[in-house]
């Protein structure tokens, strides 16, 4: 398997946990919205942001894999 | 009125994404018998580039030419990029002021003395030429001046709407932009900084909002080529480097404080957490910047994946399913857009606002 | 990896770019319209204040007008209760004098009475004292003109008053 092979599957771990993250952030925030609808815009304002720091983990993970491409 | 704006510019926006289907099919129909390389021509779009291609006419390419400056040994050199007659392998030899120039894979070259063709090592590295200062207006800096001055038009008659109406109320331009800035001001900046600090870094906010998102809108102008500013690294570490540099000069003693030697934990802790909060001074601005250039990268690159399935599979009629999916993606990416701008502002207010927190124990 | 190198000439040009538009928004766009806005969301909230100043100012005078309308009204009732005081005073000061001046009257009147009584009387007195005498002169004349009579007279006085 090439470098490039590697990186592409780095790049969808990446991904995965991301994704989980990510997920969970959303499941919660949609719960914690459901719950308490009059605080929606500062679960959502919160939920994003965490988000964003969950995905630049993973987006570190995708520029590692994009500099062995 | 101000939704019924908003509507027709996002109206605007889709149905110059779905040209962008029309475009990208046309460019590529000219009979080449060259293999389809679906990876360099995603590059090649994503990438910045020294000529404003706009689409191919049998076979002939279509571009606006933009001028090459180049910072060399022997001084200023400037001449227009159509000299490279569209040339990007390195075989069309520019001569200028005695010295031969090539473009290869966007990059320009001068190569040595004697030299014909660029030549590369097994490194990519290349043996008779070096790389010359390139201050060069390519593609995204054209697109970044036009928004630029999209910018300020948009915004400066926004503002002068105000002298002419009584009693400060929002006229035309002014009634769709107001509650952007608002919106800025009072969920981004108040909450995130501080009622008493937000005011000083308002500017900068307000800026860095509406530069981004408006690079992220182009970006999706297939008309445009996809000039992927907002996706290009360089343009993201600038802005992440100017949230890094007001991050630092702000940040107080509090701020510093929590830094070398957090408080309220254990010595041992303090420690510990030294050199991570050390890291974390550079990983935020770095997260910045790639996040921003990863998910717009990202996007333009997914929709021309899609479009490359019919050059791919070499049939038409697979063009319904890659247009349809690739329409459904540049929808989702418009809200992209938007919400990388909000992210990036938002993130760097919540930096400014760590920076300028006052101790409260 | 290209992708991922920034290039050295777009890094120039967007910082210059970047600090020209922020230098000319700032000045052109951002300082008017958060001006704009900021003086409207103060008028507005100078206009709210005024007019729960109003308000209040209108419950003031309400409450003024309330509190006037109250201490007239007392007023008057202490006033109306005055007048009846003295009404009622007047009244039982005149029942008073009148009753004094009438028990004087009546006890002028008894003792005139009792005086025209007395003079009455005497002059009864003296009158029935002339009358009597009158007759016993009468009497005695008549009776002493007849010597057995006068006889007679005398024994029986000496026999009422023998023993005595």
């Amino acid at each position: 398997m090439t470098i490039t092979g590697i990186a592409a599957i780095g790049a969808g771990l990446a991904a995965i946990g991301a994704g989980l993250g990510i997920g969970k952030i959303g499941g919660s925030a949609m719960e914690a919205m459901a719950r308490q609808p009059e605080m929606h815009g500062k679960i959502q304002t919160s939920a994003l942001i965490l988000a964003a720091f969950v995905e630049a983990v993973a987006l570190f993970g995708v520029v590692v894999a994009l500099l062995q491409g | 009125m101000t939704f019924s704006t908003f509507r027709n510019t996002l109206f605007l926006v889709l149905s110059l994404s779905f040209s962008f289907a029309v475009f990208a099919g046309e460019a590529s129909e000219n009979p080449k018998k060259e293999k389809f390389d679906a990876k360099e021509m995603i590059m090649h779009h994503v990438k910045d580039a020294h000529e404003f291609h706009i689409i191919d006419i049998n076979g002939k390419p279509v571009s606006i030419s933009l001028p090459i400056i180049l910072w060399t040994d022997n001084g200023l050199v400037t001449f227009m990029s159509s000299a490279f007659h569209h040339d990007d392998s390195g075989h069309h030899i520019v001569e200028k002021n005695g010295m031969k120039f090539v473009k290869y894979h966007e990059n320009i070259y001068q190569l040595t003395d004697g030299a014909h063709a660029i030549e590369f090592d097994a490194d990519h590295h290349p043996i008779n030429a070096k790389k010359p200062w390139n201050f060069s207006i390519t593609r995204n800096v054209f697109m970044m001046w036009v928004s630029a001055i999209v910018l300020i038009l948009l915004f400066v008659t926004a503002a002068r709407s105000y002298n002419k109406s009584e009693g400060n109320v929002p006229k035309g331009i002014a009634g769709f932009v107001e509650p952007l800035v608002v919106f800025v001001r009072d969920e981004i900046a108040r909450p995130m900084i501080g009622e008493h600090k937000y005011k000083k870094y308002m500017p900068y906010l307000l800026t860095i909002f509406f530069f981004i998102w408006i690079n992220n809108i182009f970006g999706l102008i297939p008309i445009l080529n996809g000039a992927n500013l907002s996706g290009n690294i360089a343009f993201t570490m600038v802005l992440a480097l100017f949230t890094f540099i007001i991050t630092t000069v702000s940040g107080n003693a509090n701020y510093w404080k929590h830094i070398f030697w957090m408080p309220g934990v254990p010595v041992a802790m303090k420690l510990f957490l030294m050199p991570i909060e050390l890291i974390g001074i550079f990983t935020k601005p770095i997260s910045l910047m790639i996040r921003l250039f990863a998910n717009i990268t990202a996007g333009h690159i997914i929709i021309l994946a899609l479009m490359s399935l019919i050059f791919i599979f070499e049939t038409v009629l697979i063009a319904p399913v890659s247009v349809a999916f690739s329409l459904f993606i540049t929808v989702i990416e418009i809200v992209v857009t938007a919400i990388q701008a909000y992210i990036f502002t938002i993130l760097s207010a919540l930096y400014f606002g760590m920076a300028t927190e006052e101790e409260h124990h | 990896m290209d992708l991922v190198t920034p290039g050295f000439g777009l890094v120039f040009w967007t910082i210059i770019t970047f600090l020209c538009l922020l230098f000319i928004l700032r000045k052109f766009a951002w300082k008017p319209i958060l001006g704009a806005v900021e003086d409207r969301e103060n008028g507005i909230k100078s206009a709210l204040a005024s007019a729960e100043n109003a308000r209040k100012e209108m419950e003031n005078l309400k409450a003024d007008n309330e509190r006037i309308l109250n201490e007239a009204r007392a007023e008057r009732e202490a006033m109306l209760k005055d007048a009846r005081e003295i009404k009622n005073k007047m009244i039982s000061d005149a029942k008073d004098q009148a009753q004094e001046q009438a028990n004087k009257m009546i006890e002028q009147a008894q003792a005139a009475i009792e005086s025209e009584k007395k003079s009455a009387m005497l002059e009864l007195k003296k009158q029935v004292a002339e009358i009597s005498i009158d007759i016993a002169e009468k009497v005695v004349r008549e009776e002493l003109s007849n010597k057995d009579k006068q006889l007679k007279l005398v024994e029986s006085m000496l026999s009422d008053a023998k023993l005595n």
